[in-house]
């Protein structure tokens, strides 16, 4: 059956060309992979290749011809004894589902005729629902210990439950943590799980990806998230991306966690809050809790989690105790804040160290006759909106708290889904306290200017307030 | 009527020393003839649904090369992992992977490997153990190194191949990722793709060592150069590398100096390179070529067997154009599935 060779397309946006040249002439015998002409766009000169094999029969568009459409029958190819003069070679079985050539755009022709009607919506996302706090039996012994603690026994409680869980990064065996988070688990889970990994986040961040595209769960610690911006192609395109494009097959059960933003006079480098970056990426789950009790029971739900996720500590946290409920298996939903403080006259929404300077505000207002909800946001993304919403209903006034930038800092998300959810509940403009729109300073005095305080977030408050 | 293939595979002959290209029996040339022939003309007709507007964004073609993936799959074992970047195509097929899925996700149609949300560059498939089509330059070398570290942590006796060009080979990661390979001892075999140009750039343009089998040296990982064109010397070389890896000793860089014919991609004219060094390649070096003539010449096979063959695979290819080019896209619900598991 004699074969039509079509004007191809060089490119997505490519509607006609040149035919240049005809390479082999009428009669020719032609393989796959010969050339057979040559077509020129503004862009370049391209060889049309033979995918067919048999004669060139006819050349229906000769060479020197500008503006051919794409898709154009150009020439005919015929087996051994057909004719090149019989009917009009039928168009081939592909080319069928090619537009017209009134409508010569290739990338339409991508769409067959019965999906041309695709609505004009765009599907919703789906709606999450997060879990509450599971109760916590009354008469459980409360244990104080510090968020330090509470990590590593998190990670020993997970590894203990899970032979595929296990921990590697920088210092994180022998010398039992830079930050002491993994201290005893080399003693306890042996080298082959707890593994010292030579200086280079770009190269174990990937490993750890591979490893969980392999069905391991590895906690991939950085010794601190200043480091992982060397990996941070791993984290986002190999272990962010992987399961929506392999169409659900391939997913990632992987944890990244280590200190977060600003530790004490330590410069622009080691100072850096990247909460916001990875909040905006879909595909990933990004938790920053406060206390110890969250530490832990967010550290286990992130650990047994299919997906991978952001697990964000601060180094200046790592010290503080809380009371931690004394539970066999204390696991925390991701995704759902908790209201630390109540309150009537304004909603504060802060997360880690920001809750730091929410509470201690919250104590003095308290002195001063207004009463201000704390919420600790605890997971960033998926972020539990509704919560801030319920707390905005009652309030009608909003600040947020954060040591990150402020521009398209997590704050501003916040204020934007209440410009969009809650507009009609405030009775004044939401306000943001951040850390200021500079790198941090060494100095001892920029660097706490440079910072949030307890004073900047009285002031908004009252602002707000207009008190 | 065209039927599902299974992998390549038959027993690599295991005495066989660096240099020394043992001779295929008549099944394995055979096999080898199929299974490259089917890559060459699967990719013949993505390029020509490319043209015709069917495949979208970048499409890689891999041939040329053909001989690289069939050799080493034919030296694999079932539980060995593949792993490689953007020019992805053939080793799908190598694995065994559907034609109609590979083809479907080129048009970018709901029966695709990603039911059409990857694209060329990104399929994946658990059953055959292929872990991807990667788009970023040099990250499924670590990635690579991670199916090893989870192979030695269950001692599973699988290796991982892990598959990257000599442009990827300039990547930090990839010495990242040799050091803990070896400091680790971990089962991955290393192959790398040198087919000449890293997109528009030679090699000696891009590169301060241009021997890639020793750019595990300052490691201690040990490397050889192999003729990729050339089935029967992958193979042979993919077996050594494999038995050492799997051996426990670590991991072993190939370097296979291969060719592609076609440009880096759909839209480049290739105009880095001369018409008589390709055409130097296609008429002397082709692997396909090489395979037919040994065929005749050893009385293997007769024209008309191989006519018969070349027919039975164009029969292959032209059901997954067809089915790629009438598939549906997928169901808009699908923006939103596959984000969080």
């Amino acid at each position: 059956m004699p074969i039509d060779v079509l004007m191809p397309a060089l490119s997505p946006t490519m509607e006609k060309g040149n035919l240049a040249k005809w390479v082999k002439k009428e009669g020719d015998t032609v393989k796959s992979g010969d050339v057979i002409a040559e077509i020129e766009t503004d862009k370049a000169t391209m060889e049309v290749e033979a995918v067919d094999e048999g004669i060139l029969g006819k050349i229906l568009v000769p060479e020197g011809t500008q503006d051919v459409a794409v898709n154009t029958p150009i020439a005919v190819i015929l087996a051994e004894g057909e004719d090149a003069n019989a009917a009009p070679a039928p168009q081939q079985k592909a080319a069928e589902s090619a537009p017209p050539a009134a409508q010569p755009s290739p990338v339409a022709a991508a769409a067959p005729a019965q999906q041309a009607a695709v609505p004009s919506a765009v599907a919703n996302p789906p709606h999450v629902e997060s879990q509450p706090d599971p109760e916590v039996p009354a008469g459980t012994e409360m244990v104080t210990m510090t968020v330090r603690e509470a990590l590593r026994d998190a990670m020993a409680e997970e590894m203990r439950r899970d032979g595929d869980v296990f921990v590697m990064g920088e210092e994180v065996a022998e010398y039992q943590g830079a930050y002491k988070i993994t201290q005893g688990l080399l003693q306890e889970f042996g080298a082959k799980r707890v593994v010292d990994t030579p200086i280079t986040e770009h190269g174990f961040a990937g490993m750890g990806v591979g490893a969980a595209m392999a069905g391991l769960k590895p906690i991939v610690e950085f010794m601190t998230f200043n480091f992982a911006m060397q990996a941070i192609d791993h984290i986002i395109n190999s272990a962010a991306k992987t399961l929506y494009m392999s169409g659900g097959q391939v997913h990632c059960s992987i944890v990244f966690r280590g200190p977060n933003g600003a530790a004490a006079r330590v410069g622009a480098q080691h100072s850096q809050d990247y909460t916001a970056w990875y909040s905006q990426i879909p595909g990933l789950k990004v938790v920053a809790p406060y206390t110890a009790a969250d530490a832990k029971g967010l550290l286990k739900a992130a650990i047994r989690d299919a997906n991978p996720v952001i697990f964000l500590e601060n180094e200046i946290l790592y010290g503080h105790s809380f009371e931690v409920p004394k539970l066999d298996d204390y696991v925390l939903p991701i995704g759902k804040a908790r209201v630390a403080r109540k309150g009537k006259d304004v909603t504060l929404v802060a997360w880690s160290i920001g809750m730091t300077y929410a509470l201690k505000a919250a104590e003095e207002l308290s002195k001063q006759g207004i009463e201000a909800e704390v919420i600790d946001l605890r997971t960033i993304r998926p972020m539990d909106v509704p919560t801030i919403i319920e707390s905005v209903k009652k309030t009608g006034r909003c600040v947020t708290v954060e040591e990150g930038w402020p521009q398209s800092g997590v704050g501003a998300e916040i204020v934007a889904q209440l410009m969009q959810k809650a507009f009609d509940y405030l009775d004044a403009p939401v306000l943001r306290v951040t850390g200021k729109d500079v790198p941090m300073p060494y100095a001892a005095n920029l660097e706490k200017l440079a910072l949030p305080s307890v004073a900047e977030v009285i002031e908004a408050v009252k602002a707000v307030t207009y008190r | 009527m065209a039927t599902r293939r299974s992998a390549a595979k038959t027993t690599a002959p295991k005495d066989a020393a660096p240099g020394e290209v043992p001779s295929f029996t008549r099944d394995e040339e055979l096999v080898a003839y199929r299974e490259m022939l089917l890559i060459r003309r699967f990719e013949e007709k993505a390029g020509q649904m490319y043209g015709m507007g069917l495949i979208g964004g970048f499409c890689h073609l891999y041939i040329g090369q053909e001989a690289v993936v069939v050799g080493m799959q034919m030296a694999m074992k079932t539980g060995d992992q593949v792993i490689t970047g953007y020019r992805d195509h053939g080793h799908m097929l190598a694995t065994g992977m559907d034609s109609k899925g590979v083809m479907a996700e080129l048009t970018g149609r709901r029966g695709g490997y990603s039911r059409g949300k990857g694209g060329s560059m990104h399929m994946f498939s658990i059953e055959k153990q292929f872990f991807g089509g990667h788009g970023i330059v040099g990250a499924q070398v670590s990635l690579g190194t991670g199916l090893g570290f989870a192979n030695h942590y269950r001692d599973n006796g699988a290796v991982s191949v892990t598959y990257f060009g000599d442009g990827a080979a300039n990547q930090g990661q990839v010495y990242e990722s040799f050091n803990m390979a070896e400091l680790w001892k971990l089962p991955v075999v290393y192959v790398i793709e040198n087919n000449k140009y890293a997109m528009g750039t030679a090699v000696t343009r891009a590169s301060a060592q241009t021997d890639f089998s020793k750019r595990g040296t300052s490691f201690n990982i040990p490397g050889e150069q192999v003729d990729g064109m050339d089935v029967r010397a992958v193979r042979a070389a993919g077996a050594r590398a494999l038995d050492f890896a799997r051996s426990g000793k670590g991991p072993y860089i190939l370097e296979m100096q291969t060719y592609r014919y076609r440009g880096h991609s759909m839209s480049d004219p290739a105009k880095y390179r001369s018409k008589e060094e390709v055409q130097k390649m296609r008429t002397e070096h082709d692997p396909i070529e090489q395979v037919r003539n040994r065929l005749l010449e050893g009385k293997f096979a007769t024209e008309e067997d191989l006519k018969k063959i070349d027919a039975e695979i164009r029969d292959i290819v032209n059901e997954a154009a067809d089915f790629a080019t009438h598939d549906p896209e997928p169901d808009v619900s699908e923006l939103y599935t596959d984000i969080l598991r």
